[in-house]
């Protein structure tokens, strides 16, 4: 196998880890030294070979590890995976989306058989071989989207396009940046997203859901969206706020380079074809900031990003207490110097 | 960037004559390999070489969801028409090769009906025929109201009885025969979609006669692709682009962007998606709003038109395009 899968946790001790090839394809979100709101949306199409928007669905060394996380956590909260009746449609086409595509892209890793409707799925990392009948719920152990994103990296909404709107009617969410796929399924999109106080940007949500509603098949999307982590958390999700909000009061100077996490989530954006549902696959990616800094340009520019956030943002993405600390840290590592348009490192 | 871009490459496997007005084509993946599964109701916009114009229709599927190795649309033949159709009758040959955009769905099916109570009106049948493969592979509970002129123009009505057994009820106008509509309304379980697809006429009875009878907004469903229409040959300027463009009789707004080599979206090309929506800067004349994604106030408002099917009348239109 061409990927050395890492054995590390998202939990307790913490040993989560990038190595040097993950942390030189890592999405850097800012490429730019400040950052503005924006719907920043581009055609999910393969770029740049070894990146992490090469494959459809991105696997990486933490393959593995991550997929043992997300089963702690259904076991823990059976919840966290839904699916209304309408939505098995919309599973099944996942299956096959994500099985074509793992299969053509990582033929070392997964291999997908067809006889007919009788399909046979082998997924190496994790030891699985199965047959089952495509369609047929009782040829699998779970539901199809449980099936498939058991398997696969990254949160999952499925939303049912009706009336001229986008509902959250199935999703698998182990891995959010503090939302609530209990709370929010059979929401709308506006529902979801509320309150939105302003008028102004009011019309950035309609604007937004006027884009998604026309995304077509075979021309999926992508964005990057990001936020900060203390600790390599995967589990960031408000039920376990207890647990996890506390660890912001662990910073120190000295300890803030391996704790603090900036969590960077890949966000595209497919058209199903069976149940013309949408799929949100939501994948997340940590680096600390340690790491990150032995990308001179990443360490600069992060330092005035973070430096120059309004403070709505700030707050926003839960790190405003926090801020000073960072941005002092980050401080060691720019010399003032520009740095280069786009999110690439400069040496390549 | 357009939506209705992404494209597949054809080739027309077969060109069949179904009744006097009504031709059937199917297409396969030219070079081989299947083609995307898609759901019913989805369309394709076909792109047809007319000399040195490009025709592009929205024609629905018709064929089984779930069959990867082909597509097929049927097509009728309208004399009165700016030229597809006609070119799809006469010009289009087995063997030919042909592009068309991936599958496009603006009339899905609502999965968490109980029932689908389908309405058609003549070619109104095709997306339906797609809709009833995928529920019959779902096992989902479904029933055809089917109007047509006369038995010998009632395109697939004789084949669609046969495959679904009591599903299908066939109404010939020619014999006095009509959908009872409000005792069919009265009479379906709770939790029933209806769906409605045909004439502009058959469109609006449908969703007036189950409104006053007090069904949901979002229980009726409806499709239906306008033909641009043809009028005055017209004038715009593209603020963006810096062009100025002529814009035919026969051509709509939006062909006449596309030749100008002006970027301008689209997915239906019928006035139904939204997606061509263009803001107006200014303009001196008279709107023709045909579309039917505008609403009233905004067809008054002289701020927004849809190039795809809508036209203008008078001396000047600057577009933002
Ligand atoms: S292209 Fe759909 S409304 Fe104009």
């Amino acid at each position: 196998m061409t990927i050395q899968f890492n054995d590390e946790t998202f939990r307790g001790d913490f040993t989560f880890r990038n190595s040097e090839w993950a942390i030189k394809r890592f999405p850097f979100p800012f490429h730019e030294d400040s950052y503005m709101y924006s719907v920043n949306m581009e055609p999910h199409t393969s770029y740049r070979p070894g990146s992490v928007f090469e494959r459809t669905f991105d696997v990486d060394e933490h393959y593995v590890s991550e997929m043992k996380d997300r089963a702690q956590v259904l076991a823990d909260d059976p919840l966290r995976c839904q699916s209304l009746p309408h939505m098995t449609l919309a599973g099944w086409d996942l299956v096959e989306l994500i099985m074509e595509a793992k299969a053509r892209e990582y033929p070392d890793l997964f291999e997908l058989h067809k006889n007919g409707n009788r399909w046979r799925w082998v997924n190496k990392p994790l030891g699985i071989d199965d047959t089952f009948t495509f369609l047929d719920e009782s040829t699998l152990p779970y539901g199809p989207m449980e099936y498939i994103t058991r398997q696969t990296q990254g949160d999952f909404a499925m939303l049912d396009q009706r009336d001229d709107n986008l509902w959250m009617d199935a999703g698998m969410v182990t891995t959010q940046a503090d939302w609530s796929l209990d709370f929010d399924i059979g929401m709308n999109f506006f529902e979801w997203h509320a309150p939105v106080p302003k008028a102004h940007e009011m019309g950035i949500f309609v604007r937004a859901l006027k884009f998604l509603l026309n995304i077509q098949q075979g021309q999926p999307a992508r964005r990057l969206n990001w936020t900060m982590t203390v600790n390599p958390l995967l589990d960031t999700s408000p039920e376990n706020y207890h647990k996890w909000g506390e660890m912001k009061q662990d910073l120190t100077m000295e300890n803030l380079g391996s704790k603090q996490h900036l969590r960077v989530e890949l966000q595209t954006f497919f058209r199903l074809p069976r149940s013309n549902a949408l799929v949100f696959p939501i994948r997340c990616y940590l680096i600390s900031f340690n790491d990150l800094v032995t990308v001179p340009k990443w360490g600069r520019r992060l330092h005035r990003v973070i430096r120059d956030l309004p403070e709505e943002l700030a707050t926003y993405k839960g790190f405003i207490d926090n801020r000073p600390m960072m941005v002092e840290w980050l401080s060691q590592y720019d010399d003032g110097s520009p740095t280069s348009d786009g999110i690439w490192a400069d040496d390549d | 960037m357009s939506a209705g871009t992404a494209k597949l490459n054809v080739t027309v496997a077969e060109v069949k004559p179904i009744n006097d007005l009504v031709t059937r084509f199917k297409f396969v993946r030219t070079g081989g390999g299947g083609l995307p599964t898609f759901s019913g109701g989805a369309h394709t916009v076909v792109e047809m070489q007319d000399g040195d114009i490009t025709r592009l229709n929205a024609y629905s599927l018709m064929s089984n969801p779930a069959d990867r190795g082909a597509y097929t649309i049927s097509v009728r033949r309208d004399d009165q028409g700016r030229g597809g159709s006609k070119f799809m009758h006469s010009k289009v040959k087995e063997g030919m090769e042909m592009v068309i955009s991936n599958p496009v769905n603006l009339f899905s099916l609502d999965l968490r009906a109980k029932k689908h109570l389908m309405l058609a009106g003549g070619i109104g049948i095709t997306p339906f025929m797609a809709q009833m493969h995928q529920l019959a592979m779902m096992g989902g509970r479904f029933e055809l109201h089917y109007s047509v002129r006369t038995a010998s123009l009632g395109t697939y009505a004789k084949e669609l009885t046969e495959r679904y057994p009591g599903k299908v009820h066939v109404y010939h106008d020619d014999q006095k025969e009509a959908i009872d509509l409000p005792a069919l309304l009265a009479n379906q379980p709770l939790g029933t979609h209806v769906y409605v697809c045909g004439p502009k006429g058959m469109i609006n009875w449908v969703h007036g006669t189950a409104s006053e009878m007090g069904w949901p907004r979002e229980a009726v469903h409806s499709e239906e692709f306008l033909a641009p229409a043809s009028g005055k040959p017209f004038e715009v300027k593209c603020a963006v682009s810096n062009k100025v463009v002529q814009v035919g009789e026969h051509q709509s707004l939006l062909e006449a962007l596309e030749a100008a080599g002006i970027d301008a979206p689209y997915l239906c090309r019928g006035g139904a998606c939204g997606q061509c929506e263009t803001n107006v800067i200014g303009y001196d004349g008279k709107f023709l709003h045909h579309d039917h994604w505008l609403t009233d106030e905004q067809k008054a408002g002289g701020k927004h038109i849809m190039p795809c099917v809508s036209r203008f009348e008078g001396k000047t239109l600057v577009l933002d395009r």
